[in-house]
């Protein structure tokens, strides 16, 4: 179950919809809650040497009334599946998801034959938007991953793609 | 220009003027507060959203004003709905009395620090009721965690005021003001004449301020690592945005009443008249607003009964012993 399965609006208001666009990018409080090592790596982006701050995405809210979007940040065991769909369910709309890291996204090196308490990947319960690979993704990706939403949000990227050389 | 002056132009003149300050310094306190928590952990702060994330406080109106709004499951409705406008109003409300220069002030009420303390007491009362009308365990917690504190804080305030009231013989602000001309020396803060603990009795009201206000290190109202997010664990949207400017309208206050009573108000450090006195009380008032999230962002949290016994047993003892100093030494000289 992605993103792509949901309809979009019917009506669209195109101006005041571009606005509320460019506010809610800009914005992008996350949920303060990590699941595994991955939720280190977010911390470190919010830290010193990188800064989400930046972007205006270091509030970190604890809170899932006051959220925007739920970084699902390391391995989601079947005991946690509930609460993480609690949470989800909790945060007022409109909110994204984005999964961070392997185990966020498919389940990573936790799935095998034998695998009974790892559920293999958010997207098995929740929309998720932006997918960010890592194991785990360093914080640059992070922020990638973020500016990514943005452009998602508003449909233009603000700073030009960097290619791989 | 008879027209400027009339009555009613000058209460809408002072009525648009007062809510456009209280929300304009709401919003960009937060920015203030981003950018200056960013310095101090050697980060850059918002930058992206316009020059400076100058942007950033609009920004994040916009995106809290379209957010979904609903009632939790449990809630009491109505005091669920006016809770963060009872933080918000009376904050606004104390503004009336602030004399911001000699003649720049709302309402010249001879019972104007009264009104600012009976109007504070309101916005502890709206914070209660948001606690317990979100039917939310943590919330109700930090209610009544807020209530306490703020009860066990007033004390040591109210003792302090009384000295600075018995040493200036008056509740009128500009009055107040008025007696401290003359040099940063004649400022109520080394006025040791009147009491020779008159600098602790700054530190005391200073602190209070603090904790009436709710910032850290006696944020219990928002304690985030015990209880989610206090008060506003069930607040979505502009419920939590108004509570915010709420908290910032209050900051504002306690700082400019630090500034009014202790550190000369629009009165200018060395005597000289010639910078207009608006201009020194907004850059005292700023620089007692940047010490308060100076603080913020250099303490840990105290714990609950560290804050308590603050209060009782080292704060009123204190404001008490100043109380009957100043008393004796009014009485002497």
């Amino acid at each position: 179950m992605g993103t792509e399965n949901i309809q979009p609006p019917i009506v669209h208001f195109s101006t005041l919809e571009k606005i509320l666009g460019i506010g809610r990018a800009n914005s992008l409080w996350p949920m303060t809650f990590g699941l595994a090592c991955c939720a280190i790596e977010m911390m470190a982006t919010g830290a010193a040497r990188f800064d989400l701050a930046r972007f205006g995405a270091e509030v970190f809210r604890p809170s899932p009334r006051q959220c925007d979007v739920m970084i699902v940040a390391g391995t989601i065991s079947k005991k946690m599946e509930p609460a993480i769909k609690t949470l989800y369910d909790q945060m007022p709309e409109p909110k994204w998801v984005i999964a961070m890291g392997n185990c966020a996204i498919s389940g990573g090196p936790f799935v095998f034959d034998g695998n009974y308490c790892v559920v293999e990947g958010a997207d098995k319960f929740l929309p998720v938007d932006i997918y960010i690979p890592g194991c785990p993704p360093r914080p640059e990706a992070l922020i990638e991953g973020i500016l990514e939403l943005e452009e998602k949000i508003t449909g233009s990227r603000r700073w030009p793609r960097v290619e791989p050389s | 220009m008879s027209l400027l002056q009339s009555e009613p132009i000058r209460v809408l003149a002072f009525l648009v003027g007062i809510i456009a300050f209280a929300a304009l310094n709401a919003a960009y306190l937060v920015w203030l507060e981003r950018k200056e928590a960013g310095h101090m952990q050697r980060r850059i702060g918002p930058k992206e959203v316009g020059p400076f994330g100058l942007l950033q406080p609009i920004v994040d109106g916009i995106k809290l004003m379209s957010k979904q709004l609903f009632l939790p499951k449990g809630c009491d409705p109505i005091l669920f709905m006016i809770a963060p406008l009872m933080v918000m109003v009376p904050a606004i409300m104390s503004f009336v009395t602030i004399p911001f220069s000699e003649t720049l002030v709302a309402r010249d009420i001879n019972i104007g620090l009264l009104m600012i303390f009976a109007f504070a007491s309101i916005n502890v009362l709206g914070l209660l009721l948001g606690g317990w009308g979100s039917g939310n365990k943590y919330a109700i917690i930090a209610a009544a965690r807020t209530v306490s504190q703020n009860v066990a804080y007033e004390i040591p305030m109210l003792i302090t005021v009384i000295g600075v009231v018995m040493v200036y013989g008056t509740l009128n602000l500009n009055e107040i003001v008025i007696q401290q001309a003359g040099g940063f020396w004649h400022w109520n803060v080394l006025n040791l004449k009147a009491s020779l603990l008159m600098p602790v009795m700054f530190i005391i009201f200073f602190i209070c301020t603090l904790a009436e206000t709710n910032r850290a290190p006696f944020d219990m109202a928002e304690a985030e690592s015990e209880l989610i997010a206090g008060i506003y664990t069930e607040y979505p949207g502009m419920g939590f945005g108004v509570f915010f400017m709420g908290e910032y309208a209050n900051i504002l206050i306690g700082c400019a009443l630090t500034v009014i009573l202790f550190l000369g108000g629009w009165q200018s450090p060395f005597g000289e008249t010639f910078v207009p006195g608006v201009i020194w009380f907004l850059l005292k008032l700023y620089a007692i607003v940047f010490t308060v999230i100076w603080i913020r962002w250099t303490y840990p949290r105290t714990t609950f009964y560290g804050l308590l016994n603050l209060s009782w047993k080292i704060l009123i003892p204190i404001s008490l012993v100043n109380l009957i100093l100043t008393a004796a030494m009014l009485k002497v000289f």
